[in-house]
């Protein structure tokens, strides 16, 4: 690092850009990208940087106004300090506040987190990554002016930092510049999670300040509570989707599918992220295919928001996590359904099974299941005719932060795509030691500003390192197709961007696509060839 | 009675109550929300690679089998080998082991000099030439004593070198970072010139803590010792009010969070517990959150556009 060593006094004191990304700092990748240069960091617009604050590092993605007048800085103080008390209060936040105070008040202060985590390491280093940076820096707000005695003990217990509106406005930013992973969290010797500190700091500024990113909140959740998808599509425009879906398996396959829906009494829910409706239709007809084959019973929802698995309070408040999961709840008991299947999306998988086994109470408490492990019984109990041969290339798994680290679901998908892909390898490290795709926490649907450049540059860089690395000279030198299997909607649109931004179909013949795909490619029920090979 | 022997007994009685308080805060914590993180170590046949029981079919028709000695072993490992650490973070445990297992076998020599001064007092010799128990005490508290010392006190040292040497480091210690590690360095040895001059086998010391349980008087043998015992007693009524007190939150850190995967269930204590919860009013003031209302309604709908403040 050529940089100076940003800290955390500098967040209060330092008027200038924090952190300057230089490409030329970043770590380097192996072949066949040796040769790799990254083009210059594009700043943002100088309309923008008039009104939006970006002086943490140069990047905006959540967009916190700079304020114009005195008092408006003050009121944005207050406010946030109003926000951190009912952040530490049971009315208002029962649901985190073991957690958050057991993280806050345990810390070591050791950085065993700081190599954990791919944000840090792939920035070169970056301080202002670091998860300590972060968590340090709500820490000493909190001890210092929301405790008793704080200011006049700060000095002694490290708690040493002036507040102003800058420091709220870069702790903001800084909260963005974390994917949830929680790879950090594994690590900490203490079990100090970083990971919930960060969101629990994206909830004060939701919640209380109204400050949050739009892709997440107004074109998120607001939008699926009201339209029904975070994608815009409508139950009316849904079924022109599922009509486009039929004919495109009947072209594809030559089967003749009617997508099921609003199907009362059936065994099973299944809910879709509903991007895969817009970006991969492939994959909601894949599943299609196989539940029809193995005989399952099940249906589609088309009632509002019961079509869009999508839960992006997830990654940044309690009040609408809880809003869309009850959604969810309520469709599946109306329908009266035995389980509810979460189809390929990591981070619905979290929000309805882990954080909803806590909010689907009472009659709404309808069982839910992965589908990845639904997929393995068809697959595992031959309840599908498959050939292996049929995946004759090199396929290699990511795994889903929040579908492995956050509900141990590792092996379903790995006994699946070992009977399917004689091929397959695993990446380095992977399951609960995995790298996140660089998308997490909704970073995957952020494409304003230089943010989309800052995740394929940083976020994104471990795991796009761990990807070639999955695959042999040999092969790169061969031009062999080669297939990266995301069972999840989020690390694919991640990884369709990596992809894209290292031209790496071109260049290297690197592929995407999820698990259902694999498994459609190898039923000998269908024609040879359901995976398209190009990039999309 | 004598000075340090009040503020002993302070000291002992602020420390226990400083930590049933803190252990009581997290007791009392509302139930949260699912926050596990995998390997959960009682997960029985899946621990090793970080499996959970919701990798079976229809789990929640499952008896679920937990493994409570692979959990034990866990904790075993964690809190007396500092397994983590010595994964995680190498340069750090070559100095916190020898540290943290210098303070278990310093606790080890409180207690038996505990044990023997209980004994002591009920006329039981405690020496190298009385009976089995009294001699094995004796010659335990002497390898407890001077082994805690020595590795806590090499380890505190390694600690502070790490904290002060360290160029990452640096930025996020505090000064009281430093004062705690210079506090334990100076203490041990203080404690270690003071026995090894005056009380080599711990006899003065274990009269000292007869004295406390007896509610007699003693007589110190030297100032050294005096200065032993007064400092020393402040260092235990200082570590429950620090973040040294770190090992009564590592217990909820692990097994109320990290490690709790109990699911809920229909009718369950804890589904009650949450519905008590939802009870709650909330005061958030963001423009979608209907303030003054229960969870339980907040969350049924999004509030319109139009009641925006």
């Amino acid at each position: 690092m050529t940089q100076k060593q940003t800290k955390i006094k500098d967040l209060s004191n330092n008027k200038d850009q924090l952190h300057v990304i230089e490409p030329r700092e970043l770590p380097k990748f192996p072949y066949p990208y040796d040769d790799w240069e990254d083009p210059p960091f594009p700043e943002v617009s100088e309309a923008k940087k008039a009104t939006k604050d970006t002086s943490l590092d140069g990047v905006l993605n959540v967009p916190v106004p700079i304020p114009e007048t005195e008092e408006e800085k003050e009121k944005l103080v207050a406010k946030f300090l109003e926000g951190l008390r009912k952040l530490l209060s049971v009315e208002d936040n029962w649901m985190f506040l073991k957690p958050l105070m057991l993280s806050l008040e345990n810390c070591v202060k050791c950085n065993t987190c700081a190599e954990a985590c791919p944000m840090y390491e792939m920035s070169g280093h970056a301080e202002i990554y670091k998860p300590l940076f972060r968590s340090d820096t709500l820490r000493r707000i909190i001890n210092k002016y929301l405790k008793p005695g704080g200011k006049l003990t700060s000095k002694f217990t490290g708690s040493d930092i002036d507040l102003n509106w800058e420091t709220i406005a870069r702790l903001a930013q800084m909260s963005y510049r974390c994917t949830l992973c929680r790879r950090c969290a594994q690590t900490c010797p203490m079990g100090v999670d970083n990971g919930l500190l960060a969101r629990e700091i994206r909830k004060v500024f939701s919640q209380e300040l109204g400050i949050v990113a739009s892709e997440l909140h107004e074109d998120g959740t607001v939008k699926q509570l009201k339209v029904g998808s975070s994608t815009g599509i409508s139950p009316t425009a849904l079924m022109d989707i599922f009509e486009f879906m039929e004919e495109d398996i009947t072209d594809r396959t030559g089967l003749n599918i009617k997508m099921p829906f609003d199907k009362s009494g059936a065994d099973i829910l299944l809910v879709h992220n509903a991007g895969e409706f817009l970006s991969w239709p492939e994959n909601a007809e894949a599943f299609a295919i196989i539940f029809e084959a193995a005989g399952l019973s099940w249906t589609l929802s088309s009632d509002l928001v019961g079509y869009d698995s999508v839960n992006y309070g997830l990654f940044y408040e309690d009040v609408q996590l809880a809003r869309v999961t009850l959604r969810h709840a309520e469709i599946a008991k109306k329908l009266g359904v035995k389980k509810v299947v979460m189809a390929e999306c990591g981070h619905a998988h979290k929000a309805a099974m882990a954080i909803g086994d806590r909010v689907w109470v009472d009659e709404a408490n309808i069982p839910r299941e992965s589908s990845l492990v639904t997929l393995e019984q068809i697959v595992m109990n031959d309840m599908i005719k498959l050939d292996p041969e049929r995946n004759q290339f090199p396929v290699t798994l990511h795994d889903p932060c929040n579908v492995t680290r956050s509900m141990g679901i590792i092996q379903p998908q790995r006994r699946v795509i070992k009977k399917i892909c004689p091929q397959f390898r695993e990446m380095t490290p992977h399951g609960v030691s995995n790298y996140c795709c660089g998308g997490g926490s909704g970073f995957a649907i952020m494409q304003s500003n230089n943010f989309p450049n800052w995740r394929n540059l940083i976020s994104g860089r471990k795991k796009f390192d761990q990807i070639l690395r999955a695959f042999t000279r040999e092969e790169y030198e061969n031009k062999v197709n080669k297939y990266v299997c995301a069972p999840c909607s989020n690390c694919k649109g991640q990884i369709r961007d990596l992809l894209t931004y290292y031209d790496a179909w071109e260049r290297a013949q690197i592929l995407y696509g999820g698990l259902v795909e694999l498994i459609v490619n190898a039923m000998t029920d269908v024609p040879e060839g359901f995976i398209e090979w190009e990039l999309h | 009675m004598g000075v340090i022997q009040i503020i002993s007994y302070i000291s002992v009685i602020v420390a226990i109550v400083a930590m049933a308080a803190k252990a009581l805060r997290y007791i009392k914590a509302p139930v949260h929300f699912r926050w596990e993180l995998y390997p959960v170590p009682h997960e029985r046949g899946r621990a090793d690679y970080g499996g959970s029981y919701l990798e079976e079919l229809d789990w929640w028709t499952k008896e679920r089998h937990s493994d409570i000695f692979r959990e034990i072993k866990e904790m075993f490992q964690e809190i007396v080998l500092l397994k983590g650490v010595f994964h995680h973070n190498r340069r750090v445990w070559t100095s916190s082991f020898p540290f943290h297992f210098g303070l278990y076998l310093t606790i080890g020599w409180l207690l038996l000099l505990l044990l023997g001064a209980i004994l002591q007092a009920a006329g039981v010799e405690i020496s190298s030439g009385a009976s089995f128990i009294g001699a094995l005490i004796h010659y335990l508290t002497i390898i407890c004593g001077y082994a805690g010392f020595i590795l806590a006190g090499l380890g505190a040292f390694g600690l502070l070198t790490w904290r002060l040497t360290d160029p990452k480091q640096r930025p996020y210690n505090s000064p009281s970072d430093y004062f705690n590690l210079v506090f334990f360095d100076v203490v041990i040895a203080v404690a270690l010139i003071s026995h090894l001059t005056l009380d080599s086998g711990f006899v003065a010391m274990r009269g000292y803590v007869q004295s406390l349980i007896m509610f007699t008087s003693f007589s110190s043998p030297g100032t050294i010792f005096s200065l032993e015992l007064l400092i020393m007693s402040l260092l235990i009524m200082y570590i429950p009010l620090t973040r040294m007190s770190h090992f009564v939150a590592k217990y909820f850190l692990y097994h109320s969070v990290r490690w709790n995967d109990e699911p809920n269930f229909k009718g369950s204590k804890l589904e009650k517990h949450i519905m008590k919860m939802l009870g709650n009013r909330v005061s958030w003031s963001a423009p979608h959150i209907q303030k003054g209302q229960p969870w339980s309604e907040v969350v049924k709908e999004m509030k319109d556009d139009s009641e925006t403040d």
